[in-house]
């Protein structure tokens, strides 16, 4: 857009400020983002899911597979028995299988980002600073990439592949790289402009330890702010996987499947459904707001 | 304007025959045949099906038929329903879909826009809070819960009022049959839309242009119609060109929750059956009309920018 | 009488770190055909002070004090008066002629739009108008132009579509917002001169908000320095020119290269950086930067008062003498 100017409204009494405070990026980023009350709380509420997640599985009586004998049958929350939120049709507890299951989409969710991040800032940052005929070719590639249908993609990965766990936050990965490729490959075209990085060069920096040292670091911000979003994004698709039966296996879970076999059940036992799905929208949310608060802060011109 | 045209179509082409290679190989490729999932076969039996579907030619031969079918518009017979054709299925199938999208992309685009322009004009008040925190909602809670939700709302709780809609099935396209899925299709499209509206409008309010038209005395109101919304519909259209190949193509996820016979469930279905020629006929028509939306999106470019139109002019 | 009256102005933006004093406390005015140059450093106020006479300030900014333009107090003022007099008797040049245009409307439009919504005549009638000025602001083809887009004119051309626009109606007031400094040399001179004829010519007031002191001393009559949100000496061009009163405008007057200057050497600079507006030093905004600092400065903030020769100046040292 054409709005980048120096007399735009705030800029004019504000440039001033940026440029004799001396505070560092991250510290001013932070101290924004902690004024954000909806990022703040994504905050605290994704670390006690991850934390519940993690760690919850071990303190309570029942594991994610087991199977109550006494009840096999959908059970109401029992505090006797140590079923809280009760358990599923065959008397599995639904408590231990919903932090389990949310061990496991948060798993995939940030591994299968990690895997995005890695594919995507290499490429873009490759495009954006080698330039020319590399960037050319990698950039038609996106562009090919992004005219496939990817979740088509990756089902047929799965259907082709065998549903296997590992295989599927690498195929997710694989799909979910290209904005973030397009991103890096953006902003490493500005900075490939900067002073700082024809110093570097000019001082017979080599290609890569330019990148690593001096484009990466640069681009953290907005990465950050993509991984931030691409997780629930994630998280989300694997759960429609294992809604559709193209996911995890039995008698392990994921939200996806929990949410899934709820829906069986339905008209019956409503809460199968609600908890683990009340479970995963709040995880998607606090993703959600802290990565728009995260944006804010490390941008402040866009609010 | 007409050349650049042509030469996106020109473009596009190579994109649709490496989709279509890509999905060929992956698919031949494949350990385990289309008719390992059945019960053992004789192996005779197995060598007939094979010959049947020309499994047994070489590779290459398969390949460069397959490509000649395509050409005539024949997506080859399908592994599981024996006695169909991939083209019959399609044909079936995806009026089905491209009506219930279409629905949902009208309705998208009729709450979706107008609320993000009502959002942004707001900017920083209780109304805009309200609408975003509506979208961030609408973005959030998967298609698939809120499916059910509204299953468990409108076909069970409340199926002795006159609200009661039915859970699903298609019964020929009935109008009740229709509303919960074009709903729940919409929903999700309708956030995206009140977002990046929202989040452009305010970009353009604040560009130089809007200043010097307030500086001309214009109400605000013609501020807005006249100098922005142009601006400020580019993302927009960008946004909708791949959602509407999407919508039109159906929904894996409303399809089967809401047990509708359109191609996103014909795809589940061969992706869980194996059924190859299926899952890569549905792939072909999505990504060719992926292709095809993003060119609509530069012609209409073309229309909101008379920089576009001009530009191309020269080579 | 004048036609401008601004008293006490104060703009205060709403940010994120607290509350920021764009513009403190300036007072002035301009009378009926005069030019009254403004200049002052990027981030002096002088842009958002008029943009607050406007109404134009961004959604987290607010103006105090009084601006009488005629008879009604624009800070005072509803959105409708404030239309009916923007664009009409009150009009502005901005700074970027490159993006001040919607990109998406053709030049004519653009134009007739302002004759349209102040004067009431139809289509035609405001098409003939607006290529006689294009023609008055010297367009050559004029009418070819009428039919363009933005982006196919050069900057000086757009330049000149603004300051057409801001001329339609016949202003009390034309508002320059640094109207060259995106523009080549010899469009700059240009573009002065028709600033200057809109002046004689319509015996329009002009404000000239400028950090070009070469521009201000070919067009003004009077001059106010701003330094830091308030205005540090206020008085006729010639006089400030020649015979400067406060240390900043010494100081920038040092800066500005002249023709008739035959030493060698390298250009002075004002030593230290603008002020963060957030942060203001105690006492005098321009002690840490003056050559000539004193310890009162360092306390008390110098009033704007008037000195012997009729001008205004806002310094301890020249005020006590």
């Amino acid at each position: 857009m054409t709005s980048t100017n120096l007399a735009s409204p705030h800029g004019a009494a504000l440039d001033s400020a940026a440029e004799v405070q001396g505070r560092s990026l991250w510290q001013d980023a932070w101290r924004r983002l902690r004024t954000n009350r909806a990022a703040v709380v994504g905050l605290v509420v994704l670390g006690l899911i991850a934390v519940a997640a993690a760690l919850g599985p071990l303190f309570l009586p029942w594991t994610y597979d087991q199977i109550d004998w006494d009840h096999v049958e959908a059970l109401p929350p029992d505090f006797a028995n140590g079923h809280y939120f009760g358990t599923d049709s065959i008397g599995r507890d639904l408590l231990a299988r919903t932090l389990f299951g949310g061990r496991i989409s948060l798993m995939v969710g940030i591994l299968a980002t990690f895997v995005a991040l890695t594919i995507g800032v290499t490429v873009g940052a490759v495009a954006g600073y080698v330039g020319g005929r590399t960037d050319q070719l990698l950039m038609r590639f996106v562009d090919l990439m992004y005219s496939v249908p990817l979740t088509f993609f990756v089902i047929i990965l799965m259907v082709v592949f065998g549903r296997n766990f590992i295989l599927m936050f690498l195929a997710i990965g694989a799909v979910e790289w290209l904005t973030m490729a397009r991103i890096v490959r953006g902003q490493t075209l500005t900075l490939r402009s900067k002073e700082f990085i024809e110093a570097a060069r000019a001082s017979g920096g080599s290609t890569p330890a330019i990148i690593f040292r001096h484009i990466l670091p640069n681009v953290l911000g907005v990465v950050m702010v993509y991984v931030t979003l691409t997780i629930p994004q994630v998280i989300l698709l694997e759960s429609f996987l294992s809604f559709l039966g193209l996911g995890i296996q039995e008698p392990m879970t994921s939200w996806g499947m929990l949410i899934n076999d709820g829906a069986a059940e339905l008209e019956i036992n409503p809460r199968t459904l609600i908890i683990p799905a009340a479970f995963m929208t709040a995880t998607l949310f606090c993703f959600n707001f802290l990565g728009d608060g995260l944006r804010d802060a490390l941008d402040p011109k866009d609010r | 304007m007409w050349s650049y045209f042509a030469r996106r179509v020109v473009i596009g082409i190579p994109t649709l025959w490496a989709v279509i290679t890509v999905c060929f190989f992956l698919m031949r490729l494949t350990p385990g045949g289309p008719f390992d999932a059945e019960a053992p076969v004789p192996p005779e039996v197995l060598a007939n099906l094979r010959a049947r579907y020309h499994l047994d030619d070489p590779l290459w031969r398969q390949y460069v038929d397959y490509i000649i079918n395509l050409l005539q518009g024949d997506f080859g017979p399908s592994f599981k329903y024996h006695d169909f054709s991939i083209t019959t299925l399609i044909a079936q199938g995806l009026p089905v879909s491209m009506q219930n999208g279409a629905a949902a992309l009208l309705l998208a685009i009729l709450i979706g826009v107008p609320l993000g322009i009502f959002a942004a004009l707001a900017q920083n008040t209780r109304r805009d809070y309200i609408i975003s925190a509506g979208a961030m909602t609408g973005i959030v809670i998967p298609n698939f819960i809120m499916g059910q939700v509204l299953i468990l709302v409108f076909g069970v709780w409340l199926k002795d009022s006159v609200l009661h809609l039915p859970a699903g099935g298609w019964n020929d396209g009935a109008l009740p049959n229709r509303i919960l899925p074009v709903f729940c299709l919409a929903v999700p499209y309708i956030a995206y839309l009140v977002r990046i509206t929202r989040g452009s409008m305010i970009e353009v309010l604040r560009a130089n242009y809007v200043r010097t038209a307030r500086a001309k005395g214009l109400p605000f109101r013609l501020v807005v119609l006249r100098h922005a919304l142009k601006s400020a519909l580019m993302p927009v259209v960008t946004f909708l060109g791949p959602a509407t190949a999407f919508l039109l193509t159906g929904s894996m996820v409303v399809e089967t929750i809401f047990q509708i016979p359109g191609i996103g469930r014909y795809f589940v279905q061969g992706a869980l059956n194996r059924d190859y020629t299926l899952v890569m006929a549905v792939t072909i028509l999505s990504a060719g009309l992926v292709i095809v939306m993003n060119l609509i999106v530069d012609l209409i470019y073309s229309f909101l920018d008379p920089r576009v139109r001009y530009d191309e002019r020269a080579p | 009488m004048s036609v401008l009256d601004i008293k006490n102005l104060t703009v205060r933006f709403a940010t994120a770190d607290g509350e920021v004093a764009a513009v403190s406390d300036v007072s002035l005015s301009v009378g009926k055909g005069e030019c009254l140059g403004i200049v002052g450093e990027s981030g002096s106020g002088k842009s958002q002070t008029f943009l607050a006479v406007l109404g134009l300030l961004a959604p987290n900014g607010r103006a105090t004090g009084e601006v009488m333009f005629g008879n009604t107090n624009l800070l005072a003022a509803d959105e409708k008066t404030l239309n009916g007099l923007r664009g009409d008797k009150l009009t502005m040049v901005f700074q970027d002629p490159m993006t001040s245009l919607t990109p998406h409307m053709r030049v004519g439009r653009q134009l007739t739009e302002v004759l349209i919504r102040h004067r009431n005549v139809n289509a035609a009638a405001a098409r003939d108008q607006a290529i006689a000025m294009l023609r008055r602001v010297q367009i050559p083809e004029a009418e070819r132009r009428f039919d363009m887009y933005p982006f196919e004119l050069s900057g000086g051309l757009r330049q000149r579509v603004m300051i057409a626009m801001a001329m339609l109606c016949g202003p009390k007031l034309i508002i320059a917002d640094e109207p060259t400094t995106a523009l080549d040399v010899t469009v700059q001179a240009q573009i002065l001169d028709l600033i200057r004829r809109a002046k004689d010519e319509l015996n329009t007031a002009v404000i000239l908000i400028t950090h070009d002191l070469g521009v201000v001393a070919g067009l003004a009559d009077r001059v106010g320095v701003m330094y830091a949100g308030r205005l540090v000496e206020l008085g006729d061009v010639r006089q400030i020119f020649n015979a400067p009163r406060h240390p900043y405008t010494k100081g920038l007057l040092a800066c500005t290269p002249r023709l008739d200057d035959t030493t060698v050497g390298t250009m002075p600079t004002i030593p230290g950086q603008p002020p963060n507006l957030q942060r203001l030093p105690t006492g005098c905004a321009y002690h840490p930067r003056c050559p000539a600092v004193m310890e009162l400065c360092r306390v008390e903030r110098p009033p704007l008062l008037a000195t012997p020769t009729g001008s205004l100046n806002a310094c301890f040292l020249e005020n006590a003498s």
